[in-house]
């Protein structure tokens, strides 16, 4: 049983967006913050992450700052690897 | 160090991508480096003119050629940002990540960055204050006093998102006048919250933990301003200075003939990293094409020694 997994996102931020797909490709559930409409939030992230910067992906202890996607391949890994082409 | 691969890849936006996949279905034996899958494609907002597709976004684009480079057993180096590309005898040699990688052949595909003030303090409140995208990060300065730096299109597109959100604006622009679009000039000018500094240039980025101030000089005066928030947007720049020896233009962006070829045996490039017209997703992965296909002939026709 994977942490709950939250995520500081704005509503145009692109690499929110991509966090986010890259998330439910892995079929992670997640919860999503929006500093963007409460700024009592930011105040949150940047004690969480210690910067002023999103996406930040929380999971459990882990935080993860922007869409690093080597850091959040070793926390997701693919489940089944897809078969290869013909 | 392994065994050589035929080609190494550095990059992974639309033009590595689709040179992985060109690679992948000839059987080359290679590897792709890059910091993350997308590259500039994640930052558009909405992308009608990529054939295939009448309406996506950035982001979701980013995510399917990341699906369909994974139909491929390659190994993918995420995180990575090569810092050398050098060629040693008959190999190329991309060092980076405390690693070295050697291939027969390379295709540099790393795009563009946005370009950078170097001032002291940018590092270091990189993330903390200093931002280089005002869509992602403008509402976490909501109510706050911040600054941008720039004076063309970009810094006014930013400038114009931020009055709305921040207390107060600082337009820093080190030319006499700005250079963006007038309409977009006129606007920001207009806002009642935005003040504009011409010909004044960008000294330092302080602060304790976080931004509180960017240090300003004009006509030989130096002030400070109280900002929590420093926008960078002065345009972006050929991610080229990593390779030894290639031949670029002026502005840093590779020259490559119509077979993506640079002045280097067994070096290719494509994307917007080269000096090909047209910075477009779908130009990008089409260069990107042929650059694995050059590559391909070469490894079939070049000596071994």
């Amino acid at each position: 049983m994977n942490p709950p997994v939250r995520i500081f996102s704005t509503p145009t931020c692109p690499f929110c967006q991509r966090a986010k797909l890259f998330l439910k490709d892995r079929g992670v559930g997640f919860e999503e913050i929006n500093v963007a409409a409460d700024r009592e939030k930011v105040a949150e992230l940047m004690k969480v992450s210690g910067q002023r910067g999103v996406p930040v992906i929380v999971v459990g202890n882990d935080v993860v700052v922007g869409f690093d996607q080597a850091k959040l391949e070793a926390l997701f890994p693919r489940a089944v690897d897809r078969p290869e082409p013909k | 160090m392994n065994a050589p691969h035929d080609l190494i890849i550095i990059g992974a936006g639309p033009a590595g991508i689709t040179a992985a996949i060109y690679a992948a279905r000839k059987k080359m034996d290679f590897l792709v480096v890059s910091p993350d899958v997308g590259g500039q494609t994640s930052w558009s907002g909405g992308i009608e003119n990529y054939t295939g597709f009448q309406f996506i976004t950035g982001p979701e684009l980013a995510q399917k050629f990341d699906e369909h480079i994974r139909q491929f057993n390659i190994p993918l180096e995420l995180g990575t940002s090569i810092d050398r590309l050098h060629r040693d005898d008959l190999l190329w040699i991309a060092e980076g990540g405390g690693k070295r990688r050697a291939a027969r052949t390379a295709i540099v595909a790393t795009g563009r960055t946005p370009r950078r003030l170097n001032v002291p303090g940018e590092d270091e409140f990189r993330n903390r204050g200093v931002a280089y995208c005002a869509t992602c990060d403008g509402p976490l300065f909501a109510g706050v006093e911040v600054a941008v730096v720039g004076g063309g299109n970009s810094a006014l597109d930013a400038a114009l998102q931020l009055v709305r959100i921040a207390r107060h604006v600082h337009l820093i622009q080190k030319l006499d006048r700005f250079t963006g679009d007038a309409v977009m000039l006129g606007k920001a000018l207009g806002s009642p919250n935005l003040t504009a500094h011409t010909g004044t240039e960008v000294t330092a980025i302080t602060g304790e933990k976080m931004v509180s101030g960017l240090v300003v000089r004009r006509e030989g005066t130096e002030k400070t301003l109280p900002v929590e928030g420093v926008f960078i947007e002065i345009g972006s720049e050929a991610a080229s200075r990593f390779v030894d020896g290639v031949k670029t233009d002026g502005f840093g962006e590779i020259e490559v003939d119509c077979r993506c070829r640079t002045n280097l045996p067994g070096l290719f490039a494509a994307g917007d990293v080269t000096s090909v017209p047209a910075k477009q997703i779908i130009v990008a992965a089409g260069e990107g094409a042929k650059a694995a296909i050059s590559a391909f002939d070469y490894i079939a026709t070049a000596p071994l020694k």
